[in-house]
């Protein structure tokens, strides 16, 4: 016996054109929707990964914009302004900080650098508190230099890669004639450490001639201490700036707002269209089988039978256009991390787009739920068809 | 109205269509009585009314006026007018139709073309031998065949095979040989007669076929809506 969802589905393979499209107009807003959910999970995962992984929750840095030392925080950075390494004493005296860890960033045009050349950056950490804070390191080779002297280097896994180097290697500061040995490479971290050459920072301080000077400090808070308090105390040194992590999060995404938004707004006409399309297809299918619905009452199909009929239709094709975006959306999210990067003013490292089950199910549900509502008004029409209407066409 | 050996009565039946200020008398006060086991074929020119009193027999259609009482239940009369629904009831209770166009779904099966009845419907004495079916209808090869893949007069076998599964005390045939050649329509004349013959199924056609129109047992003329 053949049952409702067996006509249902074969009713759809009358026009296979046409049911294709749709369900391909679908499944393009159901993988705009499910990226769009993926991204909005995905891009604040990765801030809070980036942001977590500092190790410090406040950052303070010589005053200058405060994009600046955003992106300094997240990026390093070039142009860097200096503040003078007493101030990291004061800090530590305060009773809130659990501990600080003094950097010194600089970056070198390396011609070596792959085929045109390139920025080389360093990193000036100190090895007394430094790998304290960045716990979650894992060597894949070697291990941190312990001498914040020592003419020695850790390199990020990235870095490693590109300056093919390893534990017992040298690697040369360009313009500067210095030679440092590896002595140890990292594991992969999906941060832009990865990217990042550590040394010693006493030893950043003598290369770069920048001698007392630092360009940020990393602030780590006692657990028992408001955060709050210790800003408000670090605002009234003299020509610093400090970045907490709450800060940097916000004026991260008020600037991703926008891009957001926009993206929203796509999706939503993405999938008001498919659901037009949706409407169109399952309408105009009710009209070119008016008289074969009206037979199919005189066969003993009541108009609820008839209504069930057409929405089992709606929802098939809202089915398979779900799972086809689905799909897509995790086939191709590689390709859609790279067009939203282009359009954000900032990105962190890792995935932008995280799509997960809870989350497709939600975007199924949500294409299926309006799908259905699409679908009520052709299923109502025909359920309407009265069988003496549809005869009378016949002899007409 | 209560008459266990009748299967229809239609008394005093009036069909006016209302086109703009036109009045349209289809049917002018036709009273009939169709007994259980009748061959009855309604013959008369175009327009004369025939396909209009089988829609309403088979209760597809209500009447203007009139009464109308299928198998002991008034369908319509005074103080009776039935409702999508109940009549959807009765249709599934009493009847079976067959159509000129066959109206087969073109991207079903033989087979699952027979039993679409049975996804809205089924009675407890429902056919359960789809093949025996076919085959007593000469069609059972024809089993996983489309329906573009059949002649005409095999896709009028195929429907009145959908419209016998739920085993109908009526069968309604309108123009059942309308589309098909002489042979088929003699085909489709004998595959008629013999159900109503051997299983005693009641038979009300409309055809403009005299040699069809010959196979029953009893015609009745229609002339600008009356007998």
């Amino acid at each position: 016996m053949i049952r409702i969802w067996q006509i249902a589905y074969k009713n759809l393979l009358r026009k296979k054109v046409r049911s294709i499209l749709t369900i391909t107009g679908i499944a393009m807003s159901a993988w705009v929707l499910v990226s769009l959910l993926g991204f909005n999970k995905g891009y604040e995962n990765a801030l809070n990964r980036d942001i977590d992984s500092m190790g410090y929750q406040v950052l303070v840095a010589a005053k200058g914009c405060p994009y600046e030392a955003a992106t300094l925080m997240l990026k390093g950075g070039t142009g860097l302004r200096y503040m003078d390494e007493s101030i990291a004493r004061d800090i530590q005296r305060y009773s809130e900080v659990k501990v600080i860890t003094p950097m010194v960033m600089q970056a070198v045009f390396d011609p070596n650098k792959g085929e045109s050349g390139g920025i080389s950056a360093y990193l000036g950490v100190d090895p007394k508190t430094f790998p304290g804070m960045k716990g979650y390191f894992q060597f894949q080779q070697g291990k941190w230099f312990t001498d914040p002297n020592a003419a020695e280097a850790v390199m990020g896994y990235e870095a490693a890669e590109l300056e093919q180097r390893e534990v017992g290697d040298k690697i040369l500061i360009p313009e500067k004639n210095v030679e440092l040995a590896v002595v140890g490479v990292l594991k992969r971290t999906g941060t832009q450490d990865d990217g990042t050459i550590f040394v010693p920072f006493r030893t950043v301080q003598r290369v770069f001639g920048v001698a007392g000077k630092l360009t940020a400090i990393g602030v780590q808070v006692d657990k028992n201490a408001r955060i709050a308090d210790v800003e408000q105390k670090m605002y009234d040194l003299p020509d610093v700036q400090v970045v907490s992590l709450a800060q940097v999060k916000q004026t991260i995404i008020s600037l991703v707002a926008t891009a957001r938004v926009m993206v929203f707004s796509i999706a939503v006409i993405a999938v008001l269209i498919a659901m037009v399309g949706v409407v169109n297809t399952i309408l105009m299918s009710v009209f070119e089988r008016f008289q074969e619905i009206g037979i199919l009452k005189s066969m003993g199909a009541l108009p609820g039978d008839v209504f069930r009929l057409i929405w089992i239709e709606t929802f098939i094709l809202c089915l398979l256009g779900g799972i086809a975006g689905n799909a897509l959306a995790l086939g191709l999210v590689r390709v859609t991390d790279i067009l939203i990067r282009r359009l954000l003013p900032y990105s962190p490292t890792g995935s932008l787009v995280m799509i997960d089950l809870p989350l497709a199910s939600i975007a199924m549900a949500a294409i299926i739920g309006v799908g259905l509502l699409s679908g009520l008004y052709p299923a109502w029409k025909a359920a309407r068809i009265r069988p003496i209407e549809s005869i009378r066409s016949q002899e007409a | 109205m209560n008459d266990t050996g009748i299967a229809i009565i239609a008394e005093h039946i009036s069909k006016i269509y209302r086109r703009g200020s036109d009045k349209i008398t289809a049917l002018d006060g036709v009273s009939l009585r169709i007994r259980r086991g009748d061959f009855v074929a309604f013959v008369g020119p175009s327009g004369s009314g025939k396909t209009t009193l089988l829609n309403i027999l088979g209760c597809l259609d209500n009447p203007t006026d009139g009464a109308l009482s299928v198998g002991g239940t008034d369908v319509f009369g005074e103080g009776t007018r039935l409702g999508e629904k109940e009549l959807t009831k009765i249709r599934r209770q009493h009847f079976g139709y067959i159509f000129q166009n066959f109206y087969l779904l073109p991207t079903l099966t033989v087979r699952e073309n027979v039993t679409v009845p049975f996804s809205f419907y089924r009675k407890d004495n429902a056919v359960t031998d789809i093949p025996a079916l076919l085959a007593s209808l000469g069609i059972e090869r024809r089993m996983n065949h489309l329906p573009g893949q059949l002649s005409g007069g095999e896709m009028q076998r195929v429907a009145i095979a959908r419209a016998l599964v739920n085993r109908p005390e009526i069968l309604l045939a309108d123009e059942p040989t309308g589309n098909l050649d002489s042979k088929r329509s003699r085909d489709i004349g004998e595959v008629l007669g013999s159900l109503n013959r051997d299983q005693g199924i009641t038979i009300i056609m409309v055809t403009h076929n005299p040699e069809l129109a010959a196979l029953a047992g009893r015609q009745i003329d229609l002339r600008d809506g009356r007998i």
